[in-house]
Formats: structure tokens, sequence, C-alpha cells
């Protein structure tokens, strides 16, 4: 099958690409849109390292076609800072040492992003829950889970 | 190297002669369908979109029931307040599929027609009387839910057939649903077991009808006879009868999560407390 042709919005700016059908989201962010930030950890929905927004809904851009984002609004990771002012998460996240390797944060960060937009004062608990589908190996998740309560209040003025 | 065809159509009639190609199937969230394709388990030659058909996605109140696209994600389920407030235990089957991230995709048509004994939304959809609206090229039918699965990754639907929505019946008065899986984590995992509860109470109280289901005992899931629960307030004798028909039903595997006897007595339990959630909330209403 010759290659789809997809418009889209990425991160605020219109976006075009070709893929093939069988193509991830994930795959075309990373090898045709050179947008390296998501990540591929497991490519089956298990570790959340390729968080994305797409309409303003959190999903693993490894169980999306890249055909299926025509039409669409997507956030991805590049998108989380004004330029060279750091998101609030992104600077929680440095100040609380929320990340070792860092191979999960894209993910961990979009997560909690999607988490703040749609309940600002989440409990621990309930941010817990949130952020079950992003897995980290290195952190033990206590530091992450402190950097997104810390950034939660910044953001509500606390 | 594997390039199946892939296409979005926008009309019903489009969709069904789509899929009525040969190794044609339907995507709705693919939260399976993209692992099984990676993993080389199911390589369709052609993948049909479903999500750009008019209707499939979004709920809609009808009358005293609803009628629920069939590849709505479930986190909207649990995002829509008078549907949370119906069917609470259809929304915790659906919010238990996953991460929140598959939640975002995930939908009930691919819960049920990915045909896992194990699909968490798919027992309380059966308690609760939910009918899958299925079009194909012979026009459009109405099929009680559990009748779709037909065995573990197979359904009873015909070729060029897919699920286009599910009508939820208008509550009964006094009635309460209600889904508990149970799994040795505490999140994200495949069932153990699954109970789907619906219960209805009669003027004084007692129940007047109950449905309980069960996933992951059997190659489908199964109904328990739940009959000992009628007329009664859910005493001790009633849930032990409860707990013997339940275990009555299991024709369970051996797995990693389980024992066949392990599987059998936990089914007994999970379907007493289901049982005594839905009681509370029907009671409540």
């Amino acid at each position: 099958m010759a290659k789809i042709h997809v418009t889209t919005k990425i991160n605020g700016e219109d976006a075009e690409f070709l893929c093939e059908p069988q193509q991830t989201m994930l795959d075309v962010l990373r090898d045709e849109l050179s947008l390296t930030g998501s990540k591929e950890g497991c490519g089956s929905g298990d570790c959340g390292a390729c968080s994305i927004l797409v309409d303003g809904r959190l999903v693993c851009s490894c169980l999306m076609f890249g055909a299926e984002a025509a039409g669409t609004e997507i956030m991805t990771i590049e998108g989380m800072s004004d330029g060279d002012t750091l998101h609030p998460l992104q600077q929680k996240f440095l100040e609380h040492a929320a990340l070792q390797c860092g191979f999960c944060t894209p993910g961990v960060l979009v997560a909690s992003k999607a988490l703040l937009d749609a309940n600002p004062n989440p409990t621990e608990e309930q941010a817990r829950y949130w952020l079950a589908g992003n897995l980290c190996r290195c952190t033990g998740y206590d530091k992450i889970i402190e950097a997104v309560m810390d950034a939660a209040a910044e953001m509500r003025g606390e | 190297m594997y390039a199946p065809n892939f296409a979005a159509p926008q009309s019903i009639d489009d969709a069904v002669r789509m899929l009525g190609a040969d190794g044609a199937k339907p995507l709705s969230g693919g939260t399976d369908l993209i692992v099984q394709l990676r993993s080389g388990r199911n390589r369709p030659d052609h993948i049909v979109d479903l999500k750009k058909l008019p209707g499939l996605i979004g709920i809609t109140a009808e009358g005293a029931g609803f009628r629920v696209g069939a590849a709505t994600p479930g986190a909207e389920l649990g995002e829509d307040k008078a549907f949370v407030a119906a069917y609470p235990g259809i929304v915790e089957g659906a919010e238990l599929i996953g991460s929140t991230q598959v939640q975002g995709r995930a939908s009930l048509a691919g819960n049920l027609c990915n045909a896992s004994p194990a699909a968490d939304s798919v027992p309380a959809m059966a308690a609760c009387g939910v009918m899958a609206v299925v079009v194909g090229p012979n026009g459009e039918r109405e099929v009680p839910v559990q009748d779709i699965p037909a065995s573990p990754g197979r359904t009873s639907l015909a070729k060029g057939e897919f699920v286009k929505e599910f009508v939820l019946p208008a509550l009964p008065a006094k009635s309460g649903d209600a889904y508990l899986r149970f799994i040795p984590r505490t999140e994200m995992d495949i069932a153990v077991v699954g109970a789907g509860v619906q219960i209805v109470l009669a003027d004084d109280g007692t129940v007047a009808k109950a449905s309980v289901w069960l996933g992951a005992v059997a190659p489908t899931i199964v109904e328990v006879d739940a009959s000992c629960l009628v007329g009664t307030k859910l005493d001790d004798d009633a849930m032990a009868k409860l707990d013997a028909a339940a275990q009555a039903v299991c024709n369970p595997i051996d797995d990693k999560r389980g024992t066949i006897e392990y599987r059998t007595k936990v089914a007994g339990v999970m379907a007493r407390r289901t049982a005594e959630i839905a009681f509370k909330r029907a009671g409540a209403r």
C-alpha cells in the first residue's frame, strides 16, 4: 500500500507526514519527525514512556497508528516547556531529583500534565493510580510523586 | 515486510463492505490489536478504523437508558457523571482495563470482541442486560453482549459484521450494579476472577432479581444461578448458597495467576463481595 499522507497539529503547529499503515504514532514521531523525546520502553502499552496527548487525552503513542493522527491535535514532551521556560512540572522534577536515568521522564511528565489538567488538586493516592501506567525502574516513585504534588501546589498558587 | 492496508471509512456501508474482505480486521481503540500485530499473533491484511463512523464515539442518554458508541474510550465513561451514577459497575470494569493511557483508547467493543475470558468490562455489562448493536451485510441486529465472545480470541460475529454501539436499558427502580476483580497486584493486571452483578430490589427491600456473571473462570464469561438471593436481604445462608453456585459454574485454567482450585474458591468470594456492593447501591437509590 502507498504511504498515507496525514495532516495533523503537533505542539500547536500544523504538521504533515507520510507513514506506512503499520507505523505507530511513536514510530512516526521518532523516525519521521525527529521528535525523539517520546521513548519506546516496551512497545506494548505497559510502560508509558511514549505517553502523548491526543486531543488532550493521555495515550500511549505506541498503541496508536500514525494514520490515526489525522485531524487530531497532538502534544508531546517537546511541547511542554514555553521556549526556554520550563513547565512547573519539569522544574519540580529537577528540584526534587525525580529522575535518575531519565528514560521514563518524558512520559511521566506528559502523564502528570494530563493529570493536573484534569484535576489541579489530586490526592497522593489519585496521583499514584493515575501514574501507575508509567514505569520507572530507578527512583522508586516517591520523588516523582513528591515533585508532582509540589508542582500541583505551585500551579494552584499555594 | 508486513504492510497492511489502512482505511478509516466515514459510512457504515463502506465499513461493512471493507470488513467483508478476506483478512480484514476492525480497529477500535487498538490497545489489543496493535500489540497482537507487533507480536505477529494477528496480522490483518486490511485494518478498518471504525472511529470516524458516525455515532461510534460518545455517550447519549436515551429515555432512562443510554447508548454508548462502540469505540468510546473507557476514560470517557468515567468522566460522564450521569453515566457513572447510573451504571457504576460497568464504569468500574472499564476503569480497570490497563493504565490511564490505555483507558484513553480502549473501548467496550474492543474489550468485548477481543474475546478474552478475563475482559473486565464484560461481566457487569452482561449482568445489566446490555445489548450490542451489530451491523453487517445483512443489516442490523441486537445481541446480548454475552453472546458475542465464542471462545478465547473468537467471536460469534459473521464476516463483515462489527459492533456499532451498545444499548443500556432503562434502570429498574432500586437497582444497582458492581464489578470487582481479583488480581495479585494493586493495579494493571489481568483478572484471576472478575465478578459483575446487578441487583434489583422489591418494595420491601428484599432482592427481586439478581444477575451474577463471572469472568476469567471459563473460556467465556459465565452466569451464576443467583436465584438463591431472591426474596432475601443477602443473609448468611443466601450468601453461602451464592458462593457454592459461583464455584459450581467455574471451569478455569491453571496458569501463573492461579490454579484451578484457587480460582474456583476465589470466584465464590468475589461473587459474594460484588453482590454486597450491588445490593447496597440498589438500596441507596
